[in-house]
């Protein structure tokens, strides 16, 4: 196991360097830079301007630049931001935990309606009930998260229920602790159920035909004949073998997450890694937005890595030599 | 097929928008800014050959600095087919939103229509694009093994390593603001392509390996058959049958990334129209309040998105190989 886990570590850290290179070249290609506004202001002095680039490197060859950025990324020190004149750790951690404090809401939110949901619906298959969420699920599917965003904000603003956007309350820092968190969470509703609702419709129509091709086979058969409860057979043997594939799904699903979570925010006004991230870009903060799809990288390989270790752990026929194989 | 009709309608109203939106998407009416949508009502029979079969109820601001509108009694009629449009008012000088105006007096039906065009195009350009290159990446990885599959795989995982809504942001945003809206588009359809075709090389480089075994193709090669000839003719019309269910079951994915990058300011700029800016104006709820049927962009990616669905949908079940049976 450790092995595995060393090899794999080992695997992350050749793709992360090519990926940084990949969006500093993007940044660095990009038609000016962040200083091209303060250039065009003629009452900002030369000199200040030159210094300033001096400061972040600007004077040297790119490859070099490059090359001091990863240095220093070995040493945890991922530069300063010029827009903020921060450290980019700093500004990062923050955001980021908002943002996986989201990703990891929703994907409970969707696990814990979908597969109840899913089991219900698969047991009374062709009933009323099958047809009409599986055609919920359908049209869940099929919304526009942004668009489920803004209908919410709508809704929110209407009838007052909800925080209209936003993490925090304007009056936060005067909360005591437990506020705090009872606060947080109330903001978090909306943009949870908006995120949610997309994965649990095609997680619960994933798991309806898992259990329908399971239902029917000899294992379940035989366990029935057995006379076992219809809460043993369901819970231990259709349940387990239902799950399988679903567990490497949760791992990539982290990943994709954090992507849809970047346009939510946006929408919602949330303070996490993709508004970060946009406001980066759009100034060509360049280190910001290193930092930024560092961290994003690393989040999505790290959700990668667990959803392997785990199908390890849950299917007792795969063992870590023929992990490579059943991915 | 209830979907495909859908469909259709869209993209034909989208091929043929000058024609089918009464106004342009750019023409503004200052005098009638957030303006409400025109209630269309039906004229009596007697009165359809001198007044037309639909008329609507004009609408003039209340207040020179209000913003709520009330309807007058006079009446518009609305005449089929005329100066060159399919629905629009009878005399020149008068105008009829179908389903209102925006900020600076645009028609948004028009708009809509129009944005149509470039909204549902990019699906369709998008996964061209996209599948062309997986496919063809993907059957030579998968045929001929070894070195070059290795380098496919690595490559591709890398690509799909990224974190990809971070990235379409980054190179969304290095696009020159200088370009035209037709090289804009074209831009950002081949970064979503760039971002995607790795996911559909891995899946058609496992099925080509699998379908090389097979007899038909063995023999193909023992015939004598050239490697291309045995790829392009025997092996990849092999994938055709997953190749078109994930072809559409992919536009809604190119359709959201587009809406999305054009949402954040990021995509198709102003005035030029795409459903994704036109929702960027509903971003603030107090409009959302006050103007609801800015919100109507969103309808309509949602029923494209909910027919390619259904679509997709009725495809796979009718070249799924179990249900099948023994054929497929």
């Amino acid at each position: 196991m450790l092995r595995f886990l060393a090899r794999r570590l080992a695997q992350m850290v050749p793709l992360m360097v090519g990926i940084t290179f990949i969006s500093f070249l993007v940044v660095e290609l990009a038609p000016g830079d962040f200083f091209s506004a303060l250039r065009l202001n003629p009452s900002i002095p030369r000199e200040l301007i030159r210094e300033m680039e001096m400061e972040f490197g600007y004077g040297e060859p790119l490859l070099v630049r490059y090359g001091r950025w990863l240095w220093r990324v070995a040493h945890l020190d991922l530069g300063m931001s010029i827009a903020y004149r921060v450290a980019v750790l700093d500004l990062i951690g923050a955001r980021a935990l908002n943002t996986l404090i989201l990703a990891v809401a929703s994907m409970a939110f969707t696990w814990a309606l979908a597969i109840p949901i899913g089991v219900i619906v698969a047991l009374r298959h062709g009933s009323l009930a099958d047809r009409l969420l599986s055609f919920l699920a359908f049209l869940g599917m099929s919304v526009p998260n942004f668009f489920l965003a803004l209908l919410f904000m709508y809704a929110a603003l209407e009838t007052g229920w909800f925080p209209v956007g936003g993490t925090t309350s304007l009056d936060y820092s005067l909360l005591g602790p437990a506020e705090k968190v009872a606060d947080r969470a109330a903001h978090l509703v909306l943009p949870v159920i908006v995120l949610g609702t997309s994965g649990m419709a095609s997680l619960m129509r994933l798991m309806r035909s898992n259990i329908l091709d399971i239902k029917n086979s000899e294992y379940v058969r035989t366990a029935r004949a057995k006379g076992l409860s219809e809460l043993v057979v369901v819970g231990k043997h259709i349940l387990r073998n239902a799950l399988n594939p679903f567990v490497t799904l949760a791992g990539y699903e982290l990943g994709t997450l954090l992507g849809g979570a970047a346009l939510v925010e946006a929408v919602m006004n949330l303070q996490g890694l993709g508004t970060l991230m946009l406001d980066a870009v759009r100034s060509l903060d360049l280190y910001l937005v290193m930092g930024s799809v560092l961290m994003g990288t690393v989040l999505l390989l790290v959700g990668n890595l667990l959803a392997d270790v785990v199908l390890t752990l849950v299917d007792p026929r795969i063992d870590f030599s023929r992990l490579e194989a059943a991915r | 097929m209830a979907s495909l009709a859908v469909l259709v309608v869209l993209y034909l109203s989208a091929l043929f928008a000058p024609f089918v939106a009464p106004y342009d998407y750019a023409e503004q009416n200052r005098a009638f800014p957030n303006c409400p949508p025109s209630q269309l009502r039906v004229n009596p029979p007697r009165l359809w050959l001198s007044e037309g079969v639909l008329y609507t109820h004009p609408y003039v601001l209340k207040a020179a600095r209000g913003r709520t509108y009330e309807v007058t009694a006079e009446k518009i009629s609305l005449a089929w087919f005329t100066r060159g449009a399919l629905l629009t008012a009878a005399r020149p000088e008068e105008r009829v939103f179908l389903l209102g105006t925006d900020a600076l007096g645009r028609d948004l039906f028009s708009r809509i229509v129009h944005g149509g065009r470039i909204s549902l195009s990019v699906g369709l350009v998008g996964v061209a694009i996209s599948f062309t290159i997986g496919i063809v990446v993907g059957a030579i990885a998968g045929y001929f093994g070894g070195w070059i599959d290795d380098l496919v795989m690595r490559a591709t995982e890398v690509i799909m390593s990224l974190p990809s809504f971070y990235f379409l942001l980054a190179l969304a945003a290095v696009i020159p603001a200088s370009l035209s809206s037709a090289e804009t588009f074209l831009m950002i359809v081949v970064i979503m392509s760039f971002i995607r075709w790795a996911g559909f090389a891995r899946i058609i480089r496992g099925m080509v390996s699998s379908i090389r075994e097979l007899d038909y193709v063995q023999s193909a090669r023992a015939l004598g058959a050239s490697r291309t000839r045995v790829i392009v003719r025997h092996v990849i019309p092999g994938t055709f049958g997953y190749t078109i269910v994930a072809a559409t079951l992919s536009i809604p994915g190119f359709i959201l990334g587009e809406s999305a990058l054009s949402l954040l300011g990021l995509g198709i700029q102003e005035p030029n129209a795409s459903w994704g800016n036109l929702l960027a104006d509903a971003q603030n709820v107090q409009s959302i309040a006050q103007f609801p049927w800015i919100l109507t962009p969103g309808v309509f990616i949602f029923l494209t998105i909910m027919a390619f669905n259904f679509l997709g949908d009725y495809l796979r079940d009718m070249f799924d190989p179990r249900s099948l049976g023994a054929g497929g």
